[in-house]
């Protein structure tokens, strides 16, 4: 492995680092790519955004020699490079973080860490100092809730993402791409990513930064490239380049973001879903109330048991004690069908790991939950279409609807995912990162989607660490924090309201 | 990367959570789990015997129990390298046969022959480990297939040029390898948990075992994080052959002669994967250890015994170990399903 800590960054300041030159890329004859040209300084951040499906992840693997490209020149550090594997890159100084986590759950941190290129002491793989380097790496990005002993499979979703941070630091590369790396953070751990960054900037380390968060894209970056049906739009420098426009070049249309108009009062109707001193292992004293025609939005910190808390409604991990009531009877739900056939919907915010099957279609996946629970819902036929009408209604890009579904974007995959909820027209909706990896003109999709399935009397629970999202979205807001409701705040509550309450700041200053 | 860091006092209940949760993992681990039914299957089986009139464990029972275990479990240990790779090797029955043979043949009875004839058996299953290996590294045959066709490639050949036991050992082996004991322990079992060790020692301390573990747990994630995938696997397909070559050997050693149908009648392909299994051993891959492997060989070695003892027939005793086999992978994957929910209600 090379490990050039780059010290040369101003004695050739002027020559790129990375260099493309018309790169093409094809996938069973459908283009994905189409003459891209980028090149990255060293120390710069360069942003590359698009919309779902524009080749954004296929350009980054391209460079990390994931794929080779069918045509165009890749030249790294000033010499034409062509990667026939991810070894061979990593060797050369690039590191990758993924969109999809590369992880093993069953192995260690510090394992899962240096995979591939293993400390050696005598020949032998050293544990001590592969122990000590990642808890040295954990410390810089300021995590400190888990060990470096710890099975990749216990954490949660957005601590794997801070594993899967730190393994691509642990490859001390020259080059770094960021694919959506804060797609499972929450805000205020993204400031953590951005010290980190601007100490890796510091070093001279080039970073490709792709996300569809612009906000960090503005925050972050030198310079912006945007790709649309894989061919280059626009290179701007980000000082010189408004929001409007950006979306403008992306979305290929004006595309004014607002959020669909809240409920009025009188369409918010009865209690849907009530819990009452819901407890298990991770959650304790849950009351909530969900009515229908209502979007209830649920904060809290990563860890604060959001999740856990649609998993307990769901079945998944179920309350083990307290009463739930369903339209005012109690249930006990204690499988993911049962509740799937009480009309609840649960969309989780693992994508890889719980919300695809990775080998089968588009299709296949999208009828999932339905041919599982109700085998003679409806007509075959008469699915089928309502699900294409629903995918096209998402604006999945897919070669069609036989393509498997590990060919998509990550994006187009939660999609899917969604159309796949949706189809089976639920009274209970619970949301957990609906609009995770996805771009700015389908999220608004997602959103009025989302609204009009409330205003025909669903009940929705959506979980987002994106504040603005949730606060543009919500009628009522529970802030969750050490696996209980820490309060409720109405919909015109700021985002410093919401982190007071997660954060547990009001409590201490009244102390 | 959490807030916590700014407000450390104020840090959600978390932290504490993945601690526990790792010492229940740890807890979990299935090697642990086929000792306890080893010893099990001990006392059990002792106590029958003994309604019987017999006695389990009386010198000679237990030396051939350990050599019933030595021959299993050395194709055994190898087996373990391919499962937690993600593979199989259905081949390896026949490699132990032809082993014997090569072994027995190339000796013809002198000793001063032992190094040549050891030397030729390790490099034939060298050549057949990279075949197997080749097959289904690099070029992408399903393990099954592949290790079962060159399988049925050797079971050709040996049908076609033997119809009994042919060659002759070398007197000095047959004493020491076949028969010489440590009080009641069998040199060669020691031979075998020597290998054990080395394949244990590889597992954890070195990068070949880290990746083998990575490319059996999940591929993609092994090749895109750098590992050479194929060379892994095709490595392992070679230790593999090499430990059913060492099975061989110690067969010759102990019947004197090359044994056309040793490794088919012994059952040891399916015998040998079964062991991995019960060791706790995922046959996807990623998941496993030599040490369980090391139990499921005594576990079945000692259920053969009891039954020897008891001499009950030969068709129950397949039925019995059909159904040891599958209650363990049963308490397998139940604790495996209760690991998973544990995960699953864990932090969001
Ligand atoms: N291995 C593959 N086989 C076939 N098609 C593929 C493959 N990988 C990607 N594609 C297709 O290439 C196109 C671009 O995908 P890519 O993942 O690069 O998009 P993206 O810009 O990263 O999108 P997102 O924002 O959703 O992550 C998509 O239409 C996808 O279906
Ligand atoms: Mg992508």
């Amino acid at each position: 492995m090379v490990t050039i800590r780059s010290e040369t960054t101003e004695s050739d300041g002027d020559l790129p680092l990375l260099e493309l030159r018309g790169i093409t890329k094809a996938f069973l004859d459908v283009r994905v790519l189409d003459g891209v040209d980028l090149d990255l300084r060293r120390g710069e951040v360069h942003a590359v955004v698009g919309e779902n499906g524009a080749g954004k992840s296929t350009l980054m693997k391209i460079i990390s020699g994931v794929y080779p490209p069918d045509g165009g020149s890749v030249e790294f550090d000033g010499t034409p490079v062509s990667f026939r594997s991810p070894r061979q890159a990593q060797s050369a100084g690039i590191g990758i973080i993924h969109q999809e986590f590369n992880l093993l759950p069953e192995r260690t941190v510090a394992e899962n860490v240096f995979l591939g290129h293993e400390p050696l002491r005598r020949g032998l793989v050293d544990k001590r100092a592969m122990l000590r380097r990642t808890a040295e790496l954990l410390d810089a990005v300021g995590e400190t809730s888990f060990p470096p002993t710890a099975r990749v499979g216990q954490l949660g979703v957005a601590r794997q993402q801070v594993v899967e941070i730190v393994k691509a630091l642990a490859l001390d590369a020259r080059l770094l791409i960021m694919d959506e790396p804060t797609a499972a953070l929450a805000d205020h751990e993204v400031e953590l990513l951005y010290a980190l960054v601007r100490r890796l900037q510091e070093r001279g380390i080039g970073i490709l930064y792709v996300s569809h968060r612009l906000v960090e894209v503005f925050d972050l970056s030198s310079r912006i490239t945007v790709l649309k049906d894989g061919h280059r739009v626009t290179t701007a420098p980000t000082a010189e380049t408004s929001h409007d426009q950006l979306v403008r070049h992306m979305v290929g249309r004006e595309l004014a973001h607002y959020y669909p108009p809240r409920a009025e009062a009188d369409r918010i109707g009865e209690v849907r879903l009530s819990v009452r001193d819901g407890a298990n292992n991770r959650l304790r004293g849950i009351d909530l109330d969900l009515r229908a025609g209502e979007v209830l939005g649920v904060a809290g910190l990563q860890g604060s048991g959001r999740s856990a808390l649609a998993r307990a409604i769901f079945g998944a991990a179920p309350f083990t004690s307290g009463e739930v009531r369903l339209d005012g009877r109690p249930v006990r739900l204690r499988t993911a069908r049962s509740a799937i056939r009480a009309g609840i919907a649960y969309l989780t915010e693992d994508r890889k790991g719980e919300g695809i099957a990775a080998g089968q279609s588009v299709l296949d996946n999208a009828l999932l939950a339905g041919r599982a629970v109700f085998p003679r819902w409806a007509g075959r036929a008469a699915r089928t279409v309502r699900i294409r009408d629903l995918l096209a209604a998402v604006d999945v890009r897919a070669a069609g609807d036989q393509q498997e579904i590990r060919f998509l974007s990550g994006g187009n995959q939660q999609k899917v995912v969604l159309a796949r909820w949706l189809s089976l027209t639920p009274r209970i909706l619970l949301f957990d990162e609906p609009t995770r990896g996805i771009d700015v003109g389908a999220k608004s999709a997602i959103h009025d989607l989302v609204r009009r399935l409330a205003r025909d009397g669903a009940a929705v629970l959506m979980i987002s660490s994106e504040l603005p999202e949730l606060l543009g979205m919500s009628d009522r807001i529970v802030v969750m924090r050490d696996g209980t409701i820490a309060g409720e705040l109405p919909a015109r509550a700021t985002e410093e309201d919401v982190m007071g309450l997660a954060t547990g700041a009001d409590r201490a200053e009244s102390r | 990367m959490t807030a916590t860091r700014s407000a450390p006092e104020r840090t959600p209940a978390v932290p504490r959570r993945p601690v526990r949760t790792l010492r229940t993992a740890v807890g979990a681990d299935p090697a642990r789990g086929v000792f306890v039914a080893l010893a099990l299957t001990l006392v059990i089986g002792w106590l029958v015997v003994a309604l019987d009139g017999g006695q389990l464990l009386n010198q000679s029972s237990v030396v051939s129990l350990l050599h019933v275990a030595t021959g299993l479990g050395l194709v055994a240990a190898g087996q373990t390298l391919v499962i937690l790779g993600g593979s199989l090797d259905l081949s390896v029955g026949y490699v132990v046969s032809l082993s014997t043979l090569v072994a027995a043949e190339t000796m013809n009875g002198s000793d001063s022959r032992i190094t040549p004839a050891v030397l030729l058996v390790l490099a034939v299953s060298v050549a057949i480990g990279l075949v197997n290996g080749v097959l289904v590294a690099t070029v992408g045959i399903n393990a099954f297939i592949a290790t079962l066709g060159v399988g049925l490639l050797l079971k050709g050949y040996l049908e076609n040029g033997y119809d009994g036991p042919a060659g002759s050992t070398a007197p000095t082996l047959v004493q020491t390898l076949g028969y010489q004991r440590v009080g009641p322990v069998p040199v060669a079992f020691l031979l075998f948990l020597g290998v054990a060790a080395a394949i244990w020692f590889a597992l954890r301390r070195t990068r070949y075992g880290h990746h083998l573990v990575a490319v059996g747990g999940d591929p993609d994630v092994a090749r895109l994080s750098g590992v050479r995938n194929d060379r892994v696997l095709i490595l392992s397909h070679v230790l593999c052959a090499l430990c059913a070559g060492l099975a061989g050997i110690y067969l010759a050693s102990r019947l004197g002669s090359g044994a056309p149908r040793v490794g088919v009648e012994s059952f040891y392909d399916l015998e040998s994967i079964a062991a991995v299994v019960l060791g706790g051993a995922a046959l996807a891959g990623g998941r496993g250890g030599v040490a369980g492997t090391v139990g499921g060989v005594l576990l079945l070695a000692t259920v053969d015994s009891v039954f020897n003892q008891l001499e009950v027939d030969a068709f129950f005793k397949q039925v019995v170990r059909g159904v040891i086999i599958i209650a363990a992978v049963a308490l397998y994957a139940r604790r495996r399903h209760r690991r998973h929910r544990e995960r699953t209600g864990a932090p969001s």
